[in-house]
C-alpha cells in the first residue's frame, strides 16, 4: 500500500537522481566526453527530468521549452545546421540574414522536438556501440527508441567535434536526416520568395505554432 | 496534358524527367492535386475513424490488433527476405512468424519481440530497389499517399501475397481489411502532428522523408552518404 508520504518520498528520491545526474553530466562536460557518452548521458538526464516533472507532464509547454533550452540546445550546432539545410543558397545570404535564419529554424526544431518529446513518454533508449578511432571528429550515435507496443524507431546523431567538446549537427529518424529534409523547403522557398521569403515563411510558421498553445 | 501523358512515358523509361520541377517529381503538379484530394478526404473520413477508434479503444487492445496485423506483414517480410537472398534475416522472419503465430495466439501477442527477435520490415519495393531499380519518379497514389513508380508496383505484388487475401468469406475479408487500414492510420497519429509542427510546406517536407525513408530501408538502414549540395 503506498500511502501518500511514500509517494512524496519517491518523487525526492527521483529529484535527488535528476541532481545527481546533472552534476555528473557537469563534471563531465569539463573533461572531454565521448559523443556516445554524451548522448546517453543528456538523454538520461532529459528524461529523468520529464518523468519527475508534474508540470510538464501535466502538458505545460512553457516548462518543456526550458528544460529543452537548458539542457539540450547547448549540445546542438545550430549555426552548422542551418547552413547544412540551406544548401548552396546559404552563400545567397547575408550575416545578417544568417543570423536571423538560424534563430527562427532553432525555435522551429525546439517546438517540434517538445513536440515529440511529448509524445514518446514511456519510451527506453537503446545504444548501438560507437565505432570510433581516437582521432575522428566526426561521428554518428545511433541509438534506437523502444516504446511499448510500438515498432522500435532508429534515432542517430551525427556529431563533430569542435575544440574540446563534440555537438550535435544533424539527428536522423528512421532513415530521415532531419536537415536533409528541410533542404528542399528551404530552396523552395528562396527560389520562390527569396531568402527574405524564407525568413518571413519561417517567422510566420513559429507564430503561428505559438499561437496555437 | 499531351505532355504531361509523354512526360510520363519518358520518366518510367528512363526514371527521371527533365522539364520537371524538381528532379525526382516530375508529376508534381498532378501529385500535389491527389495530395490535396487525400489531404481533404483523410480529414473527412479515415482520420476522424482513426481518431475514435484510438479513443473507444483499450491500448491493450490496440497493442493485440496491430500485432495481428504486423504478424501477417511478417510473412509479407519473410517472403521478400528470400527474394532478396537474405538467409539470416528470412530466418528471423520465419521465427518470428512461427513463434507469434502460436505462443503468440495468433499473433495477438509480439513475444518474438519481446525475446529480442527483430522485425524484419521487407517489402517488394525494397526488393526491387535490392535488385538495383531506382525508385523512378515520386507518385502520390490516391488514398494510399506517399510513393514512388517501383513502390506502387511493390504495393500491387505485396497485396497479393498478404494473408488477408485468403479469406474466402468477402464480409469477413472486407472487415479485416477495414481494420487494417483504421489500425495503420492510428498509428501515423504521432507522426502526424509532428509533421505539422515541423513542415513549411506539407507536400514537399512529406516527400523529402518519404524518399530519404525508402532509400534508407533499401540499404537496411546504411544509404551510401550523399553529397551537401
Amino acid at each position: 500500500m503506498r500511502t501518500p508520504g511514500m509517494v512524496r518520498a519517491d518523487l525526492i528520491w527521483r529529484y535527488l537522481v535528476v541532481l545527481l545526474i546533472g552534476l555528473a553530466t557537469n563534471g563531465l562536460a569539463k573533461a572531454e566526453t565521448p559523443p556516445d557518452v554524451l548522448v546517453k548521458n543528456v538523454a538520461a538526464e532529459v528524461l529523468a527530468v520529464i518523468k519527475a516533472d508534474r508540470d510538464i507532464q501535466g502538458g505545460n509547454q512553457k516548462r518543456l521549452n526550458e528544460m529543452i533550452e537548458a539542457k539540450l540546445l547547448p549540445h546542438f550546432d545550430f549555426g552548422r545546421m542551418t547552413a547544412l539545410a540551406m544548401g548552396r543558397s546559404w552563400r545567397l545570404t547575408t550575416p545578417a540574414q544568417q543570423q536571423q535564419l538560424v534563430t527562427e529554424f532553432r525555435t522551429l526544431l525546439v517546438r517540434t522536438y517538445a513536440g515529440a518529446l511529448a509524445n514518446y513518454k514511456e519510451h527506453t533508449i537503446e545504444y548501438k556501440p560507437l565505432r570510433m578511432q581516437p582521432a575522428d571528429t566526426d561521428v554518428v550515435v545511433r541509438t534506437q527508441v523502444m516504446q511499448p507496443g510500438a515498432q522500435p524507431i532508429a534515432i542517430d546523431y551525427s556529431m563533430a567535434k569542435t575544440g574540446n567538446s563534440w555537438k550535435a549537427y544533424d539527428v536522423i529518424v528512421g532513415g530521415v536526416s532531419l536537415v536533409t529534409n528541410y533542404r528542399d523547403e528551404f530552396n523552395n522557398m528562396v527560389r520562390d520568395a527569396g531568402v527574405d521569403g524564407l525568413i518571413k515563411a519561417l517567422t510566420d510558421k513559429n507564430s503561428a505554432t505559438a499561437q496555437k498553445k | 496534358m499531351k505532355r504531361t501523358v509523354l512526360c510520363f512515358a519518358v520518366a518510367l523509361l528512363t526514371g527521371a524527367c527533365a522539364t520537371g520541377p524538381h528532379r525526382a517529381d516530375p508529376f508534381e503538379p498532378m501529385n500535389r492535386v491527389i495530395f490535396e484530394f487525400n489531404e481533404a478526404s483523410d480529414k473527412a473520413i479515415m482520420k476522424p475513424i482513426a481518431q475514435g477508434y484510438v479513443e473507444i479503444t483499450p491500448a491493450p487492445a490496440r497493442t493485440a490488433i496491430n500485432n495481428f496485423f504486423g504478424n501477417l506483414q511478417d510473412v509479407v517480410s519473410f517472403v521478400n527476405d528470400l527474394l532478396q537472398g537474405k538467409g539470416a534475416k528470412a530466418a528471423n522472419d520465419f521465427s518470428r512468424v512461427a513463434l507469434n503465430s502460436s505462443f503468440g495466439l495468433l499473433g495477438l501477442l509480439d513475444i518474438a519481440s519481446a525475446a529480442g527477435i527483430e522485425r524484419g520490415e521487407e517489402d517488394f519495393g525494397q526488393t526491387l530497389g535490392a535488385w538495383g531499380m531506382g525508385p523512378g519518379p515520386y507518385l502520390v497514389l490516391p488514398f494510399f499517399g506517399p510513393s514512388n513508380v517501383r513502390d506502387g508496383v511493390g504495393l500491387v505484388v505485396d497485396a497479393q501475397v498478404y494473408p488477408l487475401g485468403y479469406i474466402e468469406s468477402v464480409p469477413e475479408r472486407n472487415s479485416a481489411t477495414a481494420l487494417r487500414l483504421v489500425n495503420a492510420r492510428a498509428n501515423l497519429l504521432p507522426a502526424e502532428k509532428l509533421m505539422e509542427q515541423a513542415a513549411l510546406d506539407k507536400y514537399t517536407f512529406l516527400r523529402g522523408a518519404y524518399s530519404q525513408r525508402r532509400q534508407s530501408q533499401v540499404h537496411d538502414g546504411k544509404p551510401p552518404k550523399e553529397s551537401d549540395e
